[in-house]
């Protein structure tokens, strides 16, 4: 046998082989579309609901008596007045024969605890409203809001017979109107399912994530710059830059604790405020940028220092005024995923007091602040069940955010990067 | 390095803002059992009245103990929750770091349930046939005064009443004060049932606890985390499991799970206010006298805690399954709440 032979025989082998090896590779890649598509769908389905909301429609009579004011009562007088009591009076009124106190009761927690606000912010505003009729719409408390949205009526355990029965009535006579949710985007927490809104994290991770950009790009990108351009080749930066390389590595958490003795108690700056959540989550996206700057950097040619240099420009010249644009496409890329990653980061924050119920909406670097994840994380352990949908609608408008950054990373890399 | 230098200089000037403010927030800090009734309060203070929303960080019982008697200062928490009271060893820490007068305001009980998925049969237990299934040493069934390792796999094996089914039990971990409580009322209710065993803990309380605290490490009794969620979701997938976890989730799920009958008493509304239903405890919080005054609003939030629309008989917090006091206790409660009376031990 010799050897053309030899190589024919084993080539169906060697083929088939390969096929194989193919057919794995295309498995595996399977494999993670199913589990993302599982994944996805399953957070798209349960959010759905969260994205609507019920409201009732109610006549209510802003009456001196029952709001217990006087007919030409002034701004501090009608701040006190009994408005929960008006919206209770409210909705009693359409069922003139529910007369037992529990059952007055049962019908009164059909709305939302907002309405009683609601109605004060009305009679605030345009205090001319007193004593006059007006139609309001308010929202429905959580648990009849999930009774609607229920296909299987004997499901929904949370309301009683009663309840269910006036619910109905309310529908057919026109007086329930399904709407798009914005106060899920125009709120801040509540513990109230139907009232709590992810503003107030949304704004929390604004602040956060801009002291982390402010603070970790420029410290980064010049201590990249230096360790590639400056620094001189000796056992020290070595034990530098496998530090760095380590401290990418380091559990989040690690971060969080160092922050709490350095930033909170060594010099006193105050617990769940974004510029503390930002600092920490600094020193977690550093070693992030300061990897992705220095790749970025190298990859610039040596020709276009030389070039520089030897036309008479200085070190730093080269650096900042070719080396550095050249480098930029990259050094945005690795920013960008740095900032992503921080964006979806909870474990550090838990030690510096953000992981926490928070109403506000942070006006500062040093309110009291929440993130988008600790949101998620704090409403998955609420036991109202509305807050499962709010949950998920919560990990939808994070996950939108994340894409929308990883997306923008790639846009730069496409449309800056050169090759050599 | 320009941009280095700002930004460093940035970072400072923030820095020296910050020790110049004082705060107009109440900080509270504590357990994740009194953090859902915490919030309510704190969210309807923060609507009805002009001082800014509370914020509430759910700590722990314990881990709230350590942050709240810590020190006295705005960069310490102005109240803490608590599942369980104030240990002796907690308050003297908080003397010694001083904090000297604490106000302590008990606001109800919450009740902890067994629960099983609404698809299985209900269960009816005994605190006895609790500790016998979970207990990590249990007293020998020939009646002698020995103790062996939990010998029992099934439920039946325990009590020839209840279902052949396997003993797998999902509940909180150790770090939890819903396990403490458990540990405390449940297992150790079970195991007073013992009289050999009951008179240990006059020789020996050491001992005793230990007997009556541990419980079992052989995969019968799963750490399931703090998410109670979580454990109602394993529950409706395994009927054949039961999961401890506080009467507020039990409340919310009833279309899912339900809770097993203990000593006769079904986990219910009435059956845990007076006492019938012997798993529960009391909640409380604690105020830092010093810092009334200092941070605005403490006052005013104490009292809308204690108030008759919030923990009455027909308070807006029994919708989120707190279990109220009696009349009598709460206006005691409500009494030194508002003379903001300093608690001793």
């Amino acid at each position: 046998m010799n050897n053309t032979e030899l190589i024919k025989k084993g080539l169906a082998k060697r083929y088939r082989r390969e096929k194989r090896f193919r057919a794995y590779g295309l498995m595996a890649i399977l494999a993670g579309f199913i589990f993302l598509f599982v994944l996805v769908t399953d957070i798209v389905i349960k959010a759905t609901p969260a994205f609507t909301q019920h409201w009732i429609k109610l006549e209510v009579n802003f009456n001196p008596e029952i709001l217990d004011v006087g007919k030409k009562a002034g701004i501090d007088e009608l701040k006190q007045a009994n408005y929960n009591l008006l919206a209770k009076k409210s909705i009693r009124s359409l069922f003139p024969e529910v007369k037992k106190r529990r059952d007055k009761s049962k019908l009164a927690a059909m709305l939302s605890s907002s309405a009683e606000y609601q109605l004060r912010d009305m009679l605030l505003a345009e205090p001319y409203l007193l004593g006059q009729q007006q139609t309001v719409w308010v929202l429905a408390d959580d648990d009849v809001d999930t009774y609607y949205k229920t296909d299987d009526k004997s499901k929904a355990v949370r309301l009683n017979d009663k309840q269910k029965i006036w619910a109905d009535t309310l529908a057919a006579d026109g007086r329930v109107s399904k709407r798009l949710n914005t106060t899920l985007f125009t709120n801040g927490d509540s513990r109230e399912p139907e009232q709590a809104g992810i503003r107030g994290a949304a704004t929390g991770s604004f602040y956060t994530i801009l002291v982390t950009l402010l603070l970790s790009f420029p410290l980064g990108v010049a201590a990249a710059i230096y360790l590639e351009e400056f620094a001189p080749r000796n056992r020290w930066v070595d034990l530098i830059e496998v530090n760095i390389n380590n401290l990418a590595a380091v559990p989040s958490i690690v971060f969080g604790l160092l922050g709490l003795a350095v930033f909170i108690n060594y010099f006193g700056l105050p617990r769940s405020a974004p510029l503390v959540g930002g600092l920490v989550l600094t020193l977690m996206t550093l070693p992030t940028i300061i990897i992705a700057s220095r790749s970025a950097i190298k990859a610039v040619p040596p020709s276009i220092r030389q070039a520089a240099l030897g036309i008479g420009a200085s070190r730093t010249q080269t650096v900042f005024q070719h080396v550095l644009p050249l480098a930029m496409p990259g050094i945005l890329t690795g920013t960008i995923i740095g900032l992503a990653q921080a964006l979806g980061e909870t474990a550090p924050l838990l030690m510096i007091g953000m992981v926490a119920f928070i109403v506000d909406i942070p006006h500062g670097f040093l309110d009291s602040a929440t993130v988008l994840p600790v949101q998620i994380y704090l409403w998955a352990d609420s036991p109202e069940r509305a807050f499962v949908a709010k949950t998920s609608a919560a990990i939808l408008v994070l996950l939108l955010f994340l894409v929308v950054m990883n997306g923008l990373a790639v846009l730069l890399r496409k449309k800056f990067e050169r090759r050599w | 390095m320009n941009k280095l230098l700002s930004s460093a200089a940035i970072a400072l000037i923030l820095a020296g803002n910050v020790q110049a403010a004082g705060r107009d927030t109440i900080s509270i800090v504590g357990s994740s059992t009194v953090y859902p009734f915490a919030t309510v309060v704190a969210e309807r203070f923060g609507k009805s009245t002009s001082f800014k929303t509370p914020k509430i960080e759910s700590t722990g019982s314990g881990g709230g103990m350590k942050l709240f008697c810590a020190g006295i200062g705005i960069d310490t928490p102005d109240i803490t929750n608590a599942s369980r009271r104030i240990k002796s060893s907690e308050f003297e820490t908080c003397q010694s770091n001083g904090v000297k007068e604490v106000v302590e305001v008990l606001i109800g009980y919450d009740g902890i349930v067994l629960a099983n998925a609404k698809t299985a049969d209900r269960l009816k237990l005994s605190r006895k046939d609790i500790f016998l299934a979970l207990a990590k040493n249990v007293p020998a069934a020939d009646g002698s005064k020995q103790l062996i390792a939990n010998p029992y796999k099934t439920w039946k094996d325990v009590n020839p009443a209840l279902p052949a089914n396997k003993i797998e039990v999902l509940g909180p971990p150790p770090t939890s004060g819903t396990r403490d409580a458990f540990s405390e009322l449940a297992l150790e209710g079970g195991c007073k049932t013992f009289d050999w065993i009951k008179a240990i803990k006059a020789e020996d309380k050491h001992r005793y606890k230990s007997i009556c605290h541990s419980i079992r490490e052989d995969g019968a009794f799963i750490e399931a985390g703090e998410n109670d969620n979580l454990i109602v979701q394993k529950l409706e997938a395994n009927p054949k499991a039961v999961g401890i976890f506080g009467f507020s989730f039990l409340d919310q799920n009833s279309d899912k799970v339900q809770g097993s009958l203990i000593d006769g008493a079904e986990p219910e509304f009435e059956t845990i206010a007076d006492g019938e239903y012997p798993v529960s405890r009391p909640l409380y919080f604690y105020v830092k006298k010093a810092h009334l005054g200092k941070v605005p609003g403490i006052a005013e939030y104490v009292s809308a805690f204690t108030a008759e629309k919030a923990v009455g008989d027909d308070g807006y917090l029994l919708d989120k399954g707190l279990i109220p006091l009696d009349e009598e206790k709460r206006k005691q409660v409500r009494d030194t709440a508002t003379k903001m009376l300093p608690m001793s031990m």
